[in-house]
């Protein structure tokens, strides 16, 4: 049976300032329907389901294939992209909220640039000696290729964060996505130079061991990275490191 | 001037992020201005692969074959000198990538795998799994990073570039821009500058691009004087999944690992496709171009598929789709090698394409045509220099497959260098009120726009200018319909001063910044219906059905619009094609070149 219209409940809040407040929106039901299309539908007709004028919904996206990690926020209280949220698989009605551990813009726009500091904290990169031609790259593999590309597909949306229940401003914890990526550099032949540096940007506060183990991270992540195993295993080499560095001092 | 000059760079894709390094290498100070966070932009979303001739598997490429694969591809309209030096770069481009960690596909031996694309007969695309362009993307937004941290870089995200400052001697001295957040308007100055602000699907409504991808910095370019070069080139991809918010693409690569493009060979067969035989199916694509089969150039399976549904109504249950079939092969090899896209296609189709032949249909993908750029990538203004898709200089006529990462990152390491060696050759900029004169003149368009209180909502005026443009802009076109196409385009220009935002406050306000790229993507629109309609032959991806052939003796030539203020309208001069390096010859893909 076909849906005639589709319902949206999203939590609106004019500026980082004001406080938050809901409205409704009523829409022409079209196969293929996703978050983002309604949102865009919504923009074409700005007018709530009791017929009142308002203004287009902020939302952060770009490339809608769920690749460019931009259009994260709650629906239906879950982390998730809204380019790949189906109309027709979502419980109606649709509720669409911003992510609530960090601070809001405007609507469901996040300011989630926490995440590219935490990767420079940690160096995430390879140390190349630079651009000039200097010859191939280091063999590799096909089991390390194989190993490194899922958890070089990390597309920084923050959901692993959003849904980590030691992601807050108690903690100050760097979160599942960044320590993922400590691994991927660690494991790289050359960026492994770095690995001691990285290393160290993980322990202390807000460090790896404020994760406790909910596994939430990798139960959202829409990039399906093996979250918690880079956690356990970049874990283990922080304690090593740890106990090394207590030795020589 | 400053041995370390400053650079403005305007957008954080393949193209921007090649210009920041080499800039930053180069001792310069970078600005990074960019709508989104840069490692957000769209060249994500670039799937297949990236060309270069590194001639590992024993099949005798070469650097040579590489360039020619691409002026023939193009149709012989690129200028030769700059394509051949950027295929010449291609396989240190890739060395370098794999020395930045890039996780390329693998040999078992441990070398760098590769796979065929379209328009070559060679091994030739490197590949990070199917989403080679997040991966490249990402390894240069790490290197970026790193001189982010060492203060070499300062990003401006979530700003959107306006105008370009220019002094009275129109050189450029800067730049004018918008915070997305806090509205303000501000000038920043700087050495020079280079546009990387990538494609314009935006204007044909639904494309494979990204959100941000307007052509609005190009537009607002060309309306300040900068030459918009072949804008009549328009890609139409042949393989996309249509959907309600935008057409996303399906790589070439499904081809390149052996996928086939197929229709029932009984109109509105209904049955499921899995149990069609064999001998009941038409593999089109293989029939009328034995040589290169489904690989054949974009322009050229594009048509065929037209051919196909509105000809000879083959399409599949009578709608505009054809199939594009992986299901013979090994399970194994397709999640190895292609994964991110059959996700992609699982995601938001439902089916499982290693089981269930695809459907898919042509979207409009890529722009061949862009800001017109010299062998150094500067525009005719001195101080603005492109690269990137924006910018015109390495395809031609037709693009093909995996070389558009290529051209993206060859362009932004010509183009870095050069605007620091123009800055090191230049004069400080005398003072003046050039700085304050834009930024008023800016924000007074702003503030008309709040201020209009008509009846044009601008989101559904370019859904309209969407379907304009997708009908006759497309991939058949005629001259009669360009004409009422460049009419209709005055007349929304004309609505669009009767807009009305239905958002006028002063934060984060999408309306007014989407209202401003609409108006640009009017007046580029108007560039590329007449570019369409004055070349009157048929070429790589521009097909006139009335001039089916090439017309080299008339129309091998650049066309360059410059836009005339007072008339309110682009003009056109013509350029001839430097072809001193390949002889033109016929394009043809049934046969071997």
């Amino acid at each position: 049976m076909a849906n005639k219209s589709v319902i949206l409940r999203i939590k609106r809040q004019a500026n980082p300032n004001d406080k938050p407040h809901w409205e409704e929106f009523e829409l022409p039901y079209k196969p293929g329907m996703n978050v983002i299309s309604s949102l865009m539908e919504i923009a074409a007709n700005p007018v709530t389901r009791e017929g009142k004028s308002t203004t287009p919904i902020t939302y952060d996206s770009n490339c809608l294939e769920e690749v460019c990690g931009s259009c994260a926020m709650l629906i239906n209280g879950r982390a998730r992209m809204a380019c790949s949220a189906l109309v027709d698989k979502l419980d109606q009605p649709i509720r669409l909220e911003p992510f609530t551990k960090f601070p809001v813009v405007r609507d469901l726009a996040t300011d989630r640039s926490v995440i590219f500091e935490n990767l420079k904290a940690v160096k995430a990169w390879v140390p190349i000696d630079g651009t000039y031609d200097l010859g191939s790259g280091p063999r590799m593999s096909m089991e390390d290729q194989e190993a490194a590309y899922p958890l070089s597909r990390c597309i920084s949306c923050c959901c692993c964060m959003e849904a980590c229940p030691q992601f807050n401003e108690s903690t100050g914890f760097v979160g599942a996505a960044t320590i993922s990526q400590v691994r991927l550099f660690n494991t790289h032949p050359t960026g492994a130079a770095l690995k001691r540096e990285r290393l160290a940007a993980l322990m202390g506060d807000g460090g790896i061991q404020e994760c406790g183990y909910a596994q939430n991270c990798v139960e959202v992540c829409p990039k399906d990275i093996p979250l918690t195993r880079s956690i356990s295993e970049v874990g283990g080499e922080v304690m090593k490191q740890a106990i090394g560095d207590l030795f020589r001092k | 001037m400053a041995s370390n000059p400053k650079i403005i760079v305007i957008g954080g894709g393949l193209a921007g992020l090649s210009a920041v390094i080499k800039i930053a290498e180069m001792g310069g100070q970078v600005d990074l201005f960019s709508i989104v966070p840069v490692k957000r932009s769209h060249s994500v979303c670039a799937q297949g692969g990236i060309n270069a001739a590194k001639n590992l598997k024993g099949e005798g490429d070469s650097t040579w074959q590489h360039f020619d694969d691409t002026i023939y591809g193009g149709d012989f309209l690129a200028n030769q000198p700059p394509v051949k030096a950027m295929c010449d770069a291609a396989p240190g481009i890739i060395d370098l990538l794999d020395r930045m960690g890039v996780p390329f596909n693998r040999t078992p031996e441990g070398l760098l795998d590769f796979r065929r694309f379209g328009g070559t007969l060679y091994n030739r695309t490197a590949f990070a799994g199917a989403t080679t362009g997040q991966q490249l993307l990402y390894a240069l937004d790490e290197q970026v990073r790193r001189y982010e941290s060492e203060g070499k870089v300062k990003k401006y995200e979530h700003w959107e570039f306006l105008s370009a400052v220019l002094d009275g001697n129109r050189l450029c001295r800067g730049i004018c821009a918008i915070d997305l957040r806090t509205m303000e308007v501000r000038t920043f100055p700087a050495d020079a500058i280079i546009i990387c602000t990538g494609g314009i699907g935006a204007i044909f409504g639904k494309s494979t691009n990204s959100v941000v991808c307007t052509g609005s910095a190009q537009s607002a370019l060309y309306q300040q004087g900068c030459y918009y070069a072949n804008g009549e080139f328009i890609q139409v991809h042949p393989t996309s999944i249509p959907g309600e918010d935008k057409l996303r693409l399906m790589s070439e690569s499904a081809r390149g690992e052996g996928g086939r493009v197929w229709v029932p060979k009984t109109p509105g067969d209904k049955r499921d496709p899995k149990s069609i035989p064999q001998s009941e199916r038409w593999y089109f694509l293989e029939e009328w171009y034995p040589k290169y089969g489904n690989l054949v150039p974009r322009d050229v399976a594009t048509r065929a598929i037209f051919k196909v549904v509105y000809e000879l109504n083959l399409g599949i249950d009578g709608k505009p789709m054809v199939y594009l079939d992986l299901t013979h092969i090994d399970r194994k090899i397709l999640d190895r090698k292609l994964e991110g896209i059959l996700e992609i296609y699982e995601k938001f189709v439902g089916d499982d394409p290693r089981e269930v032949p695809m459907k898919i249909f042509p979207g409009m993908h890529y722009t061949m045509g862009g800001m017109w750029v010299d062998f150094v990538q500067a525009t005719n203004i001195p101080g603005i220099y492109a690269a990137g898709e924006c910018e015109y200089q390495y395809h031609g006529a037709n693009r093909l497959g995996a070389n558009s990462l290529v051209s993206c990152i060859f362009g932004g390491f010509v183009a870095g260098p050069a605007a620091v060696n123009y800055a090191r050759n230049q004069k400080a900029a005398a003072g003046n009120g050039h700085f304050d004169a834009e930024r008023k003149h800016q924000q007074e368009n702003n503030a008309m726009l709040m201020k209009s209180d008509g009846k044009e909502n601008p989101f559904k005026l370019w859904r309209e200018l969407g379907d304009l443009m997708t009908a006759n802009c497309t991939v058949i076109r005629y001259n009669k319909k360009l004409q009422e196409t460049d009419g209709k385009l005055c007349e929304m220009l004309e609505r669009f001063r009767r807009i009305n935002l239905s958002d006028r406050s002063q934060w984060a306000n999408t309306s007014v910044v989407f209202a401003r790229q609409l108006y640009n993507m009017l007046q580029l629109s108007r560039v590329i219906a007449q570019g369409a309609a004055m070349r009157d032959e048929s070429r790589g991806a521009h097909y006139k059905p009335d001039f089916p052939d090439r017309d080299d003796k008339n129309w091998l030539k650049t066309t360059k619009a410059y836009f005339a203020p007072d008339a309110d309208e682009p003009k056109f001069e013509f350029e001839s094609v430097d072809i001193s390096l390949i002889p033109p010859r016929p394009r043809k893909y049934d046969v071997a070149k």
